[in-house]
C-alpha cells in the first residue's frame, strides 16, 4: 500500500449519538461509570448538564476511519486525547491524514493525524496513528 | 506477576464492535477478508479496554455488597480519562488469551486555564500472551485530576 503525505479520508463515526449506544459501550467495555448512563447522578451528584459519552466511545468510533483505509493488522499505534465532553445528539466526524512515510527497520511507516469533530465542528478528539505499510 | 488474564472472546468483539458503531465485517465474520488473512478475528483497535471486565477490583463496576456508585463522595470522585494510547506488537486476535500487568506511569501537573493545578496520572498496562510471553498491546491510561482550583473555575 502507498501513502502520500498530505492524504487524507473522513468519515462518519457517530450519527445522532443516542443514549443507547452509550449503554451498548457500557456493557461492551466494562466501564460502567454512572457518569455515561445515569442522568440522576450525572445532573445532581456530578453537576453536570447531561450525561456524556465515554471518551474511549468516540477514540473507538474514530478508529474506523483509519482500520478502514490502512487495515486493521497495519496497526501499529493508536493514540488519542479527549478535548471536549461528547453527549448525547451529538453527530461526530472523523479524518485522517498523513503526516509523514518513513522507512525503519526495513518497513515503510505511515504516521497519520486524527482528528474527530461533532456537528458544530468542534474537535472532540485529537489522535495519532502509526501504519506498517510493508516491507520498504 | 499477572494482574488478572483476559481471554478475547468473539461475542465480547462482536458487542464491542457494534457499541463503537463499526460494521467492518472483519470484526464478526471469520471468512471476511481481514479475518481470513490474519488467521483470526481481529479485535478493534481499542478493545482492549474491555479487559475491564476481567479486572478483578475494577472500580467501574457495581459489585455485590457494596455501595454504588462508590466514589460519589470520595476524593477519586472527579477525575477524567484525558488520553489513551496503545502501541501494538501484533494484532490483537479471537483465541488470544492475554495475561495483563499493570504498572503505575508517570505523574505530572499542569497549570488549569482557571489559575489551579491540574495532576495528570498515567497507568501503564502490558498484554501478553500467556502461550508465547510475547507482548501483543501495550496501552497507556492517562487520567487528570484538579489538586487545586483557581478562580473563576
Amino acid at each position: 500500500m502507498e501513502l502520500q503525505v498530505g492524504e487524507s479520508r473522513t468519515a462518519a463515526v457517530v450519527e445522532d449519538l443516542s443514549r443507547t449506544r452509550i449503554a451498548m459501550y457500557a456493557g461492551a467495555s466494562g466501564d460502567f461509570n454512572p457518569l455515561h448512563t445515569d442522568e440522576v447522578y450525572a445532573t445532581r451528584v456530578a453537576g453536570q448538564p447531561t450525561v456524556l459519552a465515554h471518551g474511549m466511545l468516540a477514540m473507538g468510533a474514530s478508529g474506523k476511519v483509519v482500520t478502514d483505509w490502512v487495515g486493521i493488522g497495519a496497526l501499529r499505534s493508536f493514540g488519542g486525547r479527549f478535548v471536549r465532553p461528547v453527549r448525547p445528539g451529538d453527530t461526530l466526524t472523523a479524518r485522517a491524514t498523513v503526516e509523514a512515510v518513513q522507512v525503519l527497520e526495513g518497513r515503510q511507516l505511515a504516521e497519520l493525524a486524527v482528528e474527530t469533530t461533532d456537528q458544530n465542528g468542534r474537535t472532540v478528539l485529537t489522535g495519532r496513528a502509526t501504519a506498517d505499510l510493508g516491507p520498504a | 506477576m499477572t494482574d488478572f488474564r483476559f481471554p478475547v472472546e468473539a461475542s465480547q468483539v462482536l458487542a464491542f464492535a457494534r457499541a463503537i458503531g463499526d460494521e467492518n465485517p472483519a470484526y464478526t465474520d471469520p471468512s471476511s477478508r481481514e479475518a481470513v488473512e490474519l488467521g483470526a478475528i481481529p479485535a478493534p483497535p481499542t478493545f482492549a479496554m474491555s479487559a475491564a471486565h476481567f479486572e478483578p477490583d475494577y472500580p467501574l463496576r457495581p459489585r455485590q455488597g457494596r455501595p454504588w456508585p462508590e466514589s460519589a463522595d470520595a476524593g477519586e470522585a472527579h477525575w477524567l480519562h484525558a488520553e489513551q494510547h496503545f502501541e501494538y506488537r501484533r494484532p490483537m486476535v479471537v483465541g488470544d488469551v492475554l495475561d495483563v500487568v499493570q504498572r503505575p506511569g508517570r505523574t505530572w501537573d499542569k497549570a488549569s486555564r482557571g489559575g489551579g493545578t491540574l495532576r495528570f496520572e498515567e497507568l501503564v498496562t502490558e498484554y501478553r500472551d500467556t502461550r508465547t510471553g510475547e507482548q501483543v498491546v501495550v496501552a497507556r491510561f492517562v487520567r487528570v485530576l484538579p489538586v487545586t482550583s483557581g478562580e473563576g473555575e
